[in-house]
């Protein structure tokens, strides 16, 4: 049923993604040597540079940009709308409130959980409310209306706590916070989001035969035997875990989760169960391309992830919301 | 090294010898002080009473080589209004502080010395000079300038071949050669990791070109209270591979003080121990 040509594409494509991830940085140093000290050692720096810096990046931009294709693809499935976006509606902002309270306060520091915890909690909370907020059928206006209050809420408590921080530098970085970014990020980060990640799209990937079945609406769902409160909770906590780990190491890049599905849903006969696979492959080809980029156009500036994911990603959503607005005159 | 700076030395000494031999000029009784390096030069210098504010950040522990003596001075916070009210005849100023209050005090007639921030040994002993002039305290100035000197010539000879540092501060910034810490790290024997980078006062370094770059040491600063990702990119495991690290307190050698000197022995002693 899933289209193995599309998704073997879409593999190759991260494939090659990854690579140039890996081949891309400030040392300019030619394509084989790189890869023969990342893959063989030897002496010098640059097997360090290999291994240390590019590598947890390139890892990182694999995760996170699954996390929210799949993140965008379940969300949207569930709500039957296309425009439950993780970042979008405060799922990632949350989580990122919640990285930034656990790491001011210590209590990331004091457990090693504790920042994919906190951020975890704060995805998790954003993703219950939505849900409450926006029902069952996810109508448009209140799903949009309530992702902008927790959006705006959780943007301003981030920079709050971080302008509340003894750390001088904490309050320059609510950019990082809020628009994300994979610059200097170590093996460390990766083993604090690798878990939560993976298990976070073993929930959502198990999504697939329920949201196929909540096309046809809820009572012939149920009458099919998907138990929706079960449903529900597999979501809630798969986003969450994904999005909020994701967020933990990289900030909260937005539109990823609206873009990938949006391309790929033609492609995949709009079949949630299909789309979700093929989300996660495209969220970490646009993830990956989008670090490769800002490496590229604007090297040793500092530019933010989410900076180009909203260049491509909000003029998609206008049209969306214009859409939208058509179909339910 | 050594020979240029005598002869900046000569230079600076003329100009700054020239207001002592016209006592004419009444010394400022009343001097507010609004910048870090000039609360610290004043401090030094002033006579008893002379100095009747700092600024609020030379009390700060962290960011003051002087904070417990700053902390006997009311402190100001850099603002036009509480400066004029103490009523000040001299204000010291930084060229980078408070640009819009020194502003209005000029205009207000109140005479203001604003000082660039020193990026020499050079620069240093030239700002002592001219805080002392300006204060009418020359003598203190002097004895000042001849510990400066003494702690100078005490620093033993660079090796014949000078292993490579760095200074790195949070989220890479790193000093160039071309500024007081870089000097510092010259002065200890170092050679400049950014020097042959073609960088002057300092640079935002990749981390992937501070790996590159092999140096043998990392200057690294004390860590803040709390939680940033500036203060995690030194943190790297890449950096800390890469080679010995020092953690150094930037309060010494932001300012042209004695406080350099605790720096530069630190780095002298490392120096020493890092076999080459």
């Amino acid at each position: 049923m899933i289209p193995r040509p599309l998704l073997a594409a879409l593999a190759l494509l991260v494939g090659l993604l990854f690579l140039g991830s890996l081949l891309v940085g400030p040392a300019a140093v030619g394509p084989l040597d790189s890869l023969r000290a990342l893959l063989l050692g030897g002496d010098g720096p640059l097997p360090l540079v290999m291994r240390e810096v590019r590598l947890p990046r390139a890892i990182l931009g694999l995760l996170v940009g699954a996390s929210l294709g799949l993140g965008g693809a379940a969300l949207q499935g569930y709500l039957r709308n296309p425009l439950a976006e993780p970042g979008l509606i405060g799922v990632g902002p949350s989580a990122a409130l919640g990285a930034v309270v656990a790491l001011q306060t210590g209590f990331a520091l004091d457990f090693s959980l504790g920042l994919p915890a906190a951020a975890l909690a704060g995805a998790g909370v954003a993703v219950a409310l939505l849900l409450l907020l926006a029902g069952p059928r996810g109508s448009s206006m209140t799903l949009i209306l309530a992702g902008i209050a927790l959006s705006a809420l959780a943007g301003a408590l981030t920079s709050l706590v971080l302008n509340l921080s003894p750390n001088p530098f904490a309050a320059t970085e609510i950019m990082f916070w809020l628009m994300g970014s994979l610059a200097d990020r170590s093996f460390a980060h990766v083993w604090v989001a690798a878990p939560f990640v993976a298990a976070g799209a073993w929930a959502m990937l198990g999504l697939g035969r329920g949201l196929d079945a909540l096309t046809l609406g809820e009572d012939a769902a149920a009458s099919l035997g998907i138990a929706l409160p079960r449903l529900r909770l597999r979501l809630v906590l798969g986003v969450a875990a994904a999005v909020g780990a994701s967020t933990a190491v990289a900030g909260s890049v937005g539109f990823v989760g609206l873009v990938v599905p949006h391309l790929l849903r033609p492609l995949v006969g709009a079949r949630p169960s299909a789309l979700l696979p093929a989300s996660a492959l495209g969220g970490a080809a646009m993830v990956l391309a989008a670090d490769i980029a800002v490496r590229l156009v604007l090297p040793g500036r500092g530019l933010q992830l989410g900076v180009l994911t909203a260049l491509v990603g909000a003029p998609l959503f206008l049209h969306l919301i214009f859409r939208t607005r058509r179909e339910f005159r | 090294m050594r020979l240029p700076a005598a002869c900046l030395l000569l230079a600076l000494a003329a100009p700054a010898a020239a207001p002592a031999s016209t006592p004419a000029v009444t010394p400022p009784a009343r001097v507010v002080s609004m910048n870090l390096c000039t609360d610290q030069l004043a401090m030094l210098l002033a006579a008893p009473g002379q100095l009747v504010s700092v600024s609020w950040l030379a009390q700060d522990p962290r960011s003051s080589a002087m904070a417990a003596e700053a902390a006997t001075y009311p402190a100001n916070r850099g603002l036009a209004e509480e400066v004029f009210l103490r009523r000040p005849d001299l204000v010291l100023a930084g060229t980078f502080t408070a640009r819009a209050s020194v502003g209005m005090l000029r205009r207000l007639g109140v005479p203001v010395l604003e000082l660039p921030p020193a990026l020499s040994f050079a620069d240093a002993r030239a700002q002592i000079a001219e805080v002392g002039a300006a204060l009418g305290r020359e003598a203190a100035a002097a004895a000042l300038l001849a510990r400066f000197d003494a702690a100078l010539a005490a620093v033993p000879p660079p090796p014949a071949t000078r292993p490579t540092a760095a200074i790195v501060g949070e989220s890479g910034f790193a000093a160039g050669p071309e500024s007081l810490s870089g000097a510092v790290l010259e002065a200890a024997g170092f050679a400049n990791l950014l020097g042959p980078m073609g960088y002057e006062t300092a640079a935002r370094l990749p981390l992937e070109a501070l790996v590159m770059g092999r140096p043998d040491l990392l200057v690294l600063p004390e860590p803040w209270p709390g939680w940033s990702q500036a203060e995690e990119f030194l943190r790297h495991p890449a950096l800390a591979a890469t080679g010995a690290e020092l953690v150094l307190p930037d309060r010494n050698w932001v300012c042209p003080t004695l406080a350099l000197f605790d720096n530069l022995d630190a780095l002298v002693a490392v120096r020493q121990t890092l076999a080459r």
